[in-house]
């Protein structure tokens, strides 16, 4: 893919990891004017400054409004922005949105020149997802285990139990309850904390 | 049996009809399921309603109607069975702007005519000193804080899309935005004007009840083919609604709701600034001087809750008026279909009595808003993009 035909992409996203990630994807498929841009003020001027083909940003950034704006008639816009897709591609709206990512796109660049760029950016925002969801559970497993140990270590204490028998005691609480074992180990710190 | 419903919406205090419902159980006894989703953009609402992530939003009333007609995105038809909100925003400028609107005014500063000659003349002062154009943010091109700040200053003589910038800024960053300078002034709603006021960045210069004595604001938005398929649903969803409306109206009532609202996962802000906008009691200027206009937010009261085509109509008027459609019948009679008073009446079981302000605008400038001559309306304004 030579140069000129490259569209000029800009990414805005305000996670730089997920910035990063979509940004080395898309220059591996050979789309070498990518530009990141992660400071959300003047994102109009920057982004008229830049004059991109494409414009992909993360939904959970509430700058997509401002974006908005490139819809209306205004001199300050040099070229007429739509919306990424037709509305017979609705499957594509779709995947785009639960994938968390929308795209801008100047009007008359052609459709199959930008399927592969949007396919591209919702499997790397999904990736990234999977990517954090994994992290936040590893890290509350974690969480969990320093809890049970603290509740295991009072009750013990308390109650004169050995290790096992404290354990056996908060599973079977947590059964009874039908609460987490981390969360019935958290009231017990709560409460003995009261207590102090 | 319960049925689901996953409704989206952005933290703001005309959300109260929606999140009341829902937190004190209203929805519940309807035999409804309701997860409240908040968003962060009306982008994201308007698509995940679109594409059928949400059955049902809180949505900016201008934004419904663009839906249904096409404009600017999607052609995707949605109805509002239930008015969320009357009025609620209001304009706030800088503690700079402020003064060379006081050193400017003659008359009444609560005079929108008055302030917007002022504006007028500040504006011809700036560019007469080559001083760069005042700017004003306000929340999304199909809003009702665009249309409103238009209104006023072009009232005034001020061309908003030539004398003066108009940007787009989430409500989250409006305050950070004016006390850094982005921004000269912005209109949003609550509890935006009200947090500039008490950081002594911003002075509160109008209520929109100023500029417009009854203006639509937020919708309870469905998708059209959804309502239809879901008849039963929507008429729950407005009936848990207006009892929640009623709930939050009567000032004992205010405290507990301005607390379930001010929950971290609702709204988020202070109880207290949030009841400042139910009382419509607002502190406008640092120095603590208070303002009081009983219409300044109307959740139930005036038959609010009902939706009332007129106020469709004015919206889609300002849409052709700035340049964002065409002037069609066909368009006009589509944007009056989408607030449906028909739905409601349905779901109450009787068909409300309209008060006596529905059907009127009450436009602080102009002649009176007629529905049925949006051409002959427009022609008496000066300013606009719009020529017969």
């Amino acid at each position: 893919m030579s140069a000129e035909q490259s569209p000029r992409i800009v990414i805005v996203d305000e996670s730089p990891i997920r910035a990063a990630i979509l940004q080395e994807g898309l220059r591996e498929a050979g789309y070498t004017g990518v530009v990141h841009i992660s400071e959300m003020h003047s994102l109009l001027a920057r982004i008229y400054a830049l004059d991109p083909d494409v414009i992909l940003i993360d939904l959970e950034n509430p700058s997509r409004d401002v974006l908005e704006q490139m819809f209306q008639v205004s001199r300050a816009v040099r070229r007429p922005i739509a919306m990424f897709v037709d509305q017979s591609d609705a499957a594509s709206i779709q995947a785009s949105v639960e994938a968390g990512v929308s795209a801008y796109i100047v009007d008359g660049l052609r459709k199959e020149r930008i399927k592969p760029i949007l396919d591209l950016c919702i499997s790397r925002f999904n990736a990234f997802a999977k990517l954090q969801g994994e992290l936040e559970r590893t890290k509350s497993a974690l969480e969990d285990r320093k809890v049970i140990e603290r509740a295991k270590g009072i009750l013990m204490k308390v109650k004169g139990l050995t290790e096992d028998e404290a354990y056996v005691l908060l599973r079977s609480t947590a059964m009874r309850e039908k609460k987490k074992i981390g969360e019935i180990a958290q009231s017990i710190i709560t409460a003995s904390e009261m207590l102090k | 049996m319960t049925k689901s419903v996953r409704i989206g919406f952005i933290p703001l205090v005309d959300a109260a009809a929606l999140i009341v419902a829902v937190d004190k159980g209203f929805t519940a006894a309807e035999g409804l399921d309701v997860t409240l989703v908040r968003e962060v953009s009306w982008s994201n609402v308007r698509d995940k309603l679109n594409i059928g992530l949400f059955d049902a939003a809180h949505l900016l009333a201008p934004v419904a109607i663009a839906s249904s007609l096409g404009i600017g995105h999607v052609k995707v038809p949605i109805v509002a069975p239930f008015n969320l909100g009357i009025n609620g925003n209001a304009i706030t400028v800088s503690p700079a702007l402020h003064s060379a609107l006081m050193e400017e005014i003659e008359g009444d500063p609560f005079d929108p005519m008055s302030t917007a000659k002022a504006l007028a003349r500040v504006v011809g002062k700036r560019r007469r000193d080559g001083t760069e154009p005042l700017t004003f943010g306000m929340t999304f091109p199909f809003s009702t804080h665009n249309y409103q700040l238009r209104f006023w200053m072009a009232a005034g003589g001020v061309d908003p899309d030539e004398d003066v910038r108009l940007v787009v800024l989430p409500p989250p960053y409006m305050v950070d935005s004016l006390a850094n300078g982005h921004v000269d002034a912005f209109c949003v709603g609550a509890p935006w004007n009200s947090v500039a006021v008490d950081l002594g960045v911003g002075h509160i210069l109008h209520f929109v009840a100023d500029i417009l004595v009854r203006a639509a604001e937020k919708v309870l938005a469905v998708r059209q083919n959804w309502s239809e398929k879901n008849p039963d649903i929507v008429a729950a969803l407005v009936r848990a609604s207006v009892r929640a409306a009623e709930f939050i109206e009567i000032p004992q009532n205010r405290g507990e709701a301005a607390r379930i609202l001010a929950q971290p996962e609702r709204i988020g802000v202070d109880a207290e600034v949030i009841q400042r906008t139910l009382d419509g009691r607002l502190k406008i200027a640092p120095d603590g001087t208070i303002r009081e206009n009983s219409r300044y937010l109307l959740v139930g009261r005036e038959g609010a809750g009902r939706p009332d085509p007129v106020q469709a109509a004015w919206l889609y008027a300002q849409m052709v008026r700035w340049g964002q459609t065409a002037l069609s019948p066909d368009a006009l009679s589509t944007a009056m279909g989408v607030f449906r008073p028909d739905l409601y009446d349905a779901a109450v079981g009787h068909e409300a009595k309209p008060s006596e302000t529905s059907g009127a605008v009450g436009a602080f400038a102009g002649p009176p808003f007629d529905a049925n001559d949006i051409a002959g309306h427009l022609k008496a304004f000066a300013i606009g993009r719009w020529k017969p």
